[in-house]
């Protein structure tokens, strides 16, 4: 016994129990489809930036261009399913196969990059594959985006958002039980080792391109999945899902939520989500507060909300 | 302080709103999502400030069927994900009783299917001619479409004896789609088009393209489908490079910020427009006359900004519905539905609006008129 409650009460186990507790709990306190429907943005965002957080606050490697894999995964899926017809799960295993590919070919060249220039390189990928998916309007619809039908898993659709908020928290308790695991795998202890120092780990004999290669991959991937999820579930996808500020807003659920922490990249992107609804009655304020919030944030917890709320619980110190 | 004791007034009263038990329950709600901020703000700003202009003037007056309107606006920044989020919230938290919003193409596209799943009439202020064609049973909309404005300028080359054109458009999503509608329809009209140019939102030089044009023989005309500051760069470079035959370009250069751009150069060139640009212009008979007048007068005493005819595509689609719910004496969603594809005679600012259940757009050419700018100003031409 009192070995299983020194395991719950690791991050790895113990937050993964309350999380799985809270999406478990959560649809009791949720009254009506559109409160759904925010869950569940927040559940795709959130399992992106739970991926993007293993590159971004693990392994200290900056990308401005995930929007461009998740929206090639939520194209794929749209192109596949409704132009030639394929079934929505090998759409989306295709899309998400195509993209790591896409990226481990990149991956190599781009992080050679550091610091600004690996920004620069990520921030032009993004940014070609918005334009691409916005110019080429024979296959993608242009910059009006394309209707997606119904995901159809054998003979049954998953349909309507309480189907959805099952799925999406599934893939969210999945995502996070992958990414603990990673962290407190030598493949993780090897990553924080480049964040610290790429040249100290090398000399402790760490093939570094290999694992930025491998998470830079890993976190394209899901960024692809879970744009399919997008896709279908939303059934329309337009280029916004691939632009820019789509990846400067994931980057700053990261950033806000905490780096290096998968629940507070969670938070991130409850905050970023949740936000924006929360302010709409502001009208011309919302964009002055959000902003405003962001700012004090970030001046004054520059390691996120998570980490620095519970540095504070525990020890009293930032 | 003033500046500071108007935030926290506004803050106080926007945290008011927020409480639903703030107001008053027998309201008539009008759901809105539009574009106010990001790239199409350019479209959603004015229609907000019409909304909100025409809402209250409606509730000084007494409201509709004795009960106040109540405007729910969410800003989609253009983003069909965010408006899809919103006319979910619009539907099933704010309960509304009728939307009239989406101020592009995409947002709107991406929320029919809501729209049509939940039954919720739905007046779109965005251009595409796919959002009525095919009809669909709750969906509307106020603006001319492209292929409206490719038919005008047609209809007036055939009547000027031009057959022969060249096309020059741009790639982005109004440009492409506007030469897609005239391609289509050209034939109809018996034009044909002998050479199709494109240029980058963000080029800033179309001689080559019109070069190439210049040399294309038989050319009697050209025609330039785009938006922002594309079709005045056209137009310069056509002035310069000595083009002689007419230049037409599409209503998306209807505003006076194009005249400014383009200059003398624009002096000659044609374009179909709604009457609101023309509005002092109109003959004293005309029957579109009063009705532009009244919101030219109204929008610009109030915001100090001259009209657009985006903000005029909310104002009729705010009237449709609410001559919809007079006509149907209830808010009842279907047969506020049923009264607004009945419509039949409401001229509004962008033309008189017919429809029926196999047109829920109501307009005709007629809609358009021709203008040619004069001494950097718009002038009617038959």
């Amino acid at each position: 016994m009192s070995h299983i409650k020194h395991l719950l009460k690791t991050p790895r186990y113990g937050g993964l129990l309350a999380l799985v507790l809270i999406c478990l709990l959560l649809p009791l306190l949720l009254q009506n489809a559109y409160q759904f429907d925010v869950a569940i943005k927040v559940g795709i965002s959130a399992v992106v930036v739970v991926g993007l957080n293993l590159l971004i606050g693990y392994t200290g490697q900056i990308s401005l261009g995930h929007a461009g894999f998740f929206g090639l995964g939520a194209y794929s899926s749209a192109i596949l399913t409704v132009n030639y017809e394929w079934s929505a799960l090998a759409a989306l295993l295709a899309g998400s196969v195509g993209v790591g590919l896409i990226a481990f070919v990149l991956a190599r060249p781009i992080l050679k990059l550091k610091g600004h220039y690996l920004a620069m390189a990520t921030l032009g990928l993004g940014i070609i594959i918005s334009i691409v998916i916005a110019t080429e309007d024979w296959l993608t619809g242009g910059p009006d985006g394309m209707g997606v039908g119904p995901f159809m898993l054998f003979d049954y659709e998953i349909y309507g958002e309480k189907a959805w908020y099952w799925v999406v928290a599934a893939l969210l308790v999945l995502s996070v039980w992958l990414a603990l695991n990673i962290i407190d795998s030598p493949v993780g202890r090897a990553l924080r080792a480049v964040h610290g120092s790429e040249v100290a780990a090398q000399v402790a004999g760490i093939d570094t391109t290999h694992y930025k290669v491998l998470v830079f991959v890993f976190s394209a991937v899901i960024a692809s999945v879970m744009g399919s999820v997008f896709a279908h579930y939303s059934g329309f996808v337009t280029p916004t899902e691939a632009g820019f500020f789509h990846s400067i807003e994931l980057v700053t659920m990261v950033v806000l939520g905490g780096m290096a922490s998968t629940y507070g990249g969670i938070l991130g992107a409850l905050i970023l989500v949740l936000l924006p609804q929360l302010l709409s009655g502001l009208e011309d304020l919302e964009m002055i507060i959000f902003g405003l919030i962001l700012m004090l944030t970030m001046i004054f917890m520059p390691k996120g909300l998570l980490p620095t709320v519970t540095g504070r619980l525990k020890g009293g110190k930032a | 302080m003033k500046p500071w004791s108007q935030i926290i007034g506004s803050l106080t009263l926007s945290l008011v709103a927020l409480s639903p038990s703030a107001w008053a329950a027998d309201n008539i709600k009008i759901g809105s999502f539009l574009a106010v901020t990001g790239p199409a703000s350019f479209l959603g700003d004015p229609e907000l400030k019409t909304l909100q202009m025409t809402i209250e003037e409606i509730n000084a007056e007494g409201g509709v069927l004795g009960r106040q309107l109540e405007l729910v606006h969410y800003d989609s920044q253009g983003s069909a994900g965010k408006a899809r989020t919103f006319v979910k919230r619009l539907i099933d938290s704010d309960e509304v009783d009728v939307i009239v919003g989406g101020s592009a193409s995409g947002e709107t596209l991406a929320v029919i299917p809501l729209m049509e799943r939940s039954g919720m009439p739905f007046v779109s202020l965005a251009g595409a001619v796919s959002i009525v064609d095919p009809v669909k049973r709750w969906v509307f909309k106020t603006p001319h479409t492209d292929r409206m404005a490719a038919g005008k300028i047609f209809a007036h080359m055939k009547q000027n004896g031009i057959s022969q054109i060249a096309m020059i458009s741009g790639t982005g999503g109004f440009g492409k789609s506007g030469l897609k509608q005239s391609k289509e329809v050209a034939g109809e009209y018996g034009i044909k088009i002998l050479s199709s140019e494109t240029y980058g939102p963000k080029d800033t030089d179309m001689t080559a393209q019109l070069t190439k044009i210049k040399n294309t023989a038989g050319v009697q005309a050209v025609l330039n489908f785009g938006f922002g500051q594309g079709p005045a760069i056209v137009t310069k470079n056509y002035k310069q490079l000595g083009i002689q035959v007419p230049l037409f370009q599409s209503h998306g250069v209807a505003s006076k910020k194009y005249i400014e751009l383009a200059g003398d150069a624009a002096e000659g060139v044609k374009l179909p427009a709604s009457a609101l640009l023309l509005a002092e212009q109109l003959p004293e008979g005309d029957a579109q006359k009063p009705v532009i007048m009244a919101y030219k007068q109204k929008y610009e005493a109030r915001y100090n900004s001259p009209v657009s005819s985006f903000g005029g595509h909310a104002l009729d689609g705010l009237m449709l519905v609410v001559n919809a719910m007079k006509q149907a004496g209830s808010t009842d969603k279907e047969a506020v539905r049923a009264a607004l594809e009945q419509t039949r005679g409401y001229m509004g600012t962008a033309g008189e609006v017919n429809m029926s259940e196999k047109d829920h757009l109501g307009l005709d050419l007629t809609a358009f008129r021709m203008l040619e700018i004069r001494n950097g100003s718009w002038q009617m031409v038959n």
